[in-house]
């Protein structure tokens, strides 16, 4: 638990840049700290390890005055990731993984078995990348190691400054999700900082939004979309709240389960009378074992005799995970023409189907009862 | 490949030139000097280069560094200019100079000795080393200091596993030009009592005679070239290897 009590920071020049800032961050919960650039988000989280020293009030780590630590200590306890990533290029992904298991006088074993189980966690294949230099990995594998390697030696606190602010926006949505999945196996409590209002709504379970060295407001995301504190919060979530509110929500809670499918060897003339009798024009495709492999369209069943489902699917590449966000699903949904779009879970098991229909109804029940879930 | 092939032909003309000269015997008036005597002074030269690029990187490295860390950023000015002014007095006068100081300090006796000769080319090869020791300290990416420092690496940690290492190609650079200036320098320390090459060829000079010049110069440029070649590999093999890998982008 980390507790913030009245936390000042004035720099040398005179800038205020942290004014009694009060909040706490629960055992295992991922806080985000929110807020224009310059509103002082970096300054606080420096404080907590104390890269930055405190002007004024106190940082207690569960329950102990940050200050009666010895700060590398107190450091090599607490992850730290930061945008710029910062991997060491002069040694190998490996080595960078185990610079803190050093510092603390791991074995060399144990190191480097700790070093492939991350490099498992943030699916890089150990083999392959463990001796491999940063200079030789793209920007989003070298942010993977930038995780794993603040991961080190499980600390239970993790520091997040933009960690994924310098990634193209299609691999940092990935790399968001991934994330989210990593931290419900490891359970960390952290400070994720960002400015970014979709990325904070999508990974945060609290967001302290910050203006001026101050905090605005300190809530979950529902209540920071539907129930802003006052206009500087509204203006900064934006008038498109609904549509940010589909940030809150995973295709599972918006998805139907049971549907009707085609398998891979029924005859067309069995499957066109089931999407008659549903009434509805397209049908996902599994294989035997439920596996997704495809989609047949009701005009593509007639015409033709006696064939099977196999000779007119239409292999189809969009799919979402069952765990995606809502909003990502709808932009592939908009991406692809897909008016349903197959949610598949491990091994590409068929789980079921996302509609327009759903989601309108989702949105419309959450902006009424503000975004309570 | 070029480059090389030049070297070769450069190192084999400077001991043909040796053998040559050597070979000759009597020189107008004078003898010779014979293989032992080029032996006995190319011994000398080296252990005299070899004491002030020593004592030159235990220096100039530390030097080079301080002057990087807050706090001491003000004298970097006066640091570096003060080694920029040890090498622009020419080499002759830092000689001289050393020469006629008649006084004994630490361990020192500055007189018409080889410790004299070692003290002025200490002076002289400095600069190099400060120079590529501050440039490349003071450049280190400050996120990867940041993350070390965020991991929680103590002072000397980060200085010791982060920057020594990134910085030591660089360092290294400037360890070699020091010492291949140092080598052409050391000829003048026979003038201060130092003996090494320089006593064939001030003999030459002194006598006139071209080809006692040349039985002198000729193993100093042999020695110039190749330490300069044996250096530049160490500084290849000790470049971490991650380090010559260009940054793959995306
Ligand atoms: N070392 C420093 N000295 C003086 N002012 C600083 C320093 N670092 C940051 N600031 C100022 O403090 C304020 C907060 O900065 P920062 O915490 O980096 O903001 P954020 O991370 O939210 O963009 C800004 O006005 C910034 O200019
Ligand atoms: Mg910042």
């Amino acid at each position: 638990m980390i507790k913030l009590e009245k936390v000042t920071k004035v720099y040398a020049d005179g800038t205020k840049a942290v004014d009694e800032m009060s909040f706490e961050v629960d055992q295992g919960e991922l806080c985000v700290f929110l807020g224009p650039s310059g509103c002082g988000k970096t300054t606080t989280m420096k404080m907590i390890n104390r890269l930055i020293p405190i002007t004024g009030g106190n940082i207690y780590i569960d329950g102990v005055d940050n200050t009666k630590i010895n700060a590398s200590e107190l450091r090599r306890n607490i992850g730290y990731a930061i945008q710029e990533i910062g991997l060491f290029t002069h040694m190998t992904v490996g080595q960078n993984i185990e610079t803190v298991p050093v510092l603390k006088g791991w074995s060399k074993s144990r190191r480097r078995e700790r070093a492939e189980e991350l490099l498992e966690l943030v699916r890089m294949k150990p083999s392959e990348f463990i001796d491999k230099y940063p200079n030789e990995l793209s920007g989003g594998q070298r942010q993977r190691v930038g995780v794993a390697r603040a991961l080190g030696t499980d600390p239970p606190i993790l520091l997040m400054d933009e960690p994924f602010g310098a990634i193209d926006p299609i691999n940092r949505v990935e790399l968001q999700s991934e994330f989210l999945k990593i931290q419900q196996k490891i359970k960390k409590t952290i400070i994720f900082v960002t400015h970014d209002i979709y990325e904070a709504i999508k990974m945060g379970d609290r967001i302290a939004l910050m203006k001026d060295g101050k905090l605005v407001q300190y809530d979950t995301p529902a209540n920071l979309l539907y129930r802003p504190k006052d206009e500087f919060v509204e203006g900064f979530v934006g008038a498109d709240r609904a549509l940010k509110g589909l940030q809150l929500l995973r295709v599972k809670e918006v998805m139907t389960g049971t549907y009707a499918t085609a398998k891979m060897g029924e005859k067309t003339e069995v499957v066109r009378e089931r999407m008659e009798k549903e009434g509805i024009d397209w049908l996902p495709v599994v294989d035997n074992s439920g596996r997704f492999t495809g989609g047949v369209s009701i005009s593509d069943l007639t015409g033709g005799r006696a064939k099977t489902v196999k000779d007119v699917i239409t292999p189809s590449e969009a799919k979402s995970d069952i765990n995606a966000v809502l909003n990502e699903a709808l932009s592939l949904m908009l991406s692809s023409g897909l008016k349903t779009l197959p949610i598949v879970v491990e091994d590409n098991r068929l789980a079921g189907i996302l509609t327009f229909d759903a989601i309108q109804e989702t949105l419309h029940e959450a902006v009424k009862t503000g975004g309570t879930k | 490949m070029r480059r090389w092939i030049v070297l070769v032909v450069m190192l084999i003309v400077m001991v043909g030139l040796t053998i040559w000269t050597t070979s000759v015997g009597d020189i107008g008036i004078f003898h010779a000097f014979t293989y032992a005597d080029i032996f006995t002074h190319t011994k000398d030269h080296l252990i005299m280069v070899f004491w002030a690029v020593l004592i030159a990187v235990i220096v100039g490295v530390p030097l080079g560094t301080l002057v990087t860390r807050p706090g001491f950023s003000r004298i970097s000015p006066l640091v570096l200019g003060g080694a920029n002014i040890g090498q622009s007095i020419p080499s002759l006068a830092i000689i001289a100079i050393m020469a006629t100081l008649p006084f004994s300090l630490f361990f020192f006796d500055f007189g018409f000795n080889r410790e004299t000769a070692i003290v002025a080319l200490f002076i002289y090869g400095l600069l190099p080393i400060v120079r590529n020791s501050y440039a490349s300290m003071n450049n280190i990416n400050p996120a990867l200091i940041e993350s070390a420092r965020g991991m929680g690496m103590t002072r000397w940690q980060i200085i010791r596993k982060i920057e020594l290492p990134l910085a030591m190609p660089v360092i290294m650079t400037g360890i070699r030009v020091s010492t291949v200036i140092t080598v052409g320098t050391a000829e003048l320390a026979v003038l201060v009592g130092g003996k090494g090459l320089g006593t064939i060829t001030f003999t030459g000079v002194f006598a006139r005679e071209v080809l006692l010049i040349i039985q002198g110069a000729a193993p100093t440029a042999f020695l110039a070239v190749s330490l300069g070649i044996i250096l530049e590999s160490i500084e290849k093999w000790i470049t971490p290897r991650g380090m010559k890998i260009k940054v793959k982008n995306s």
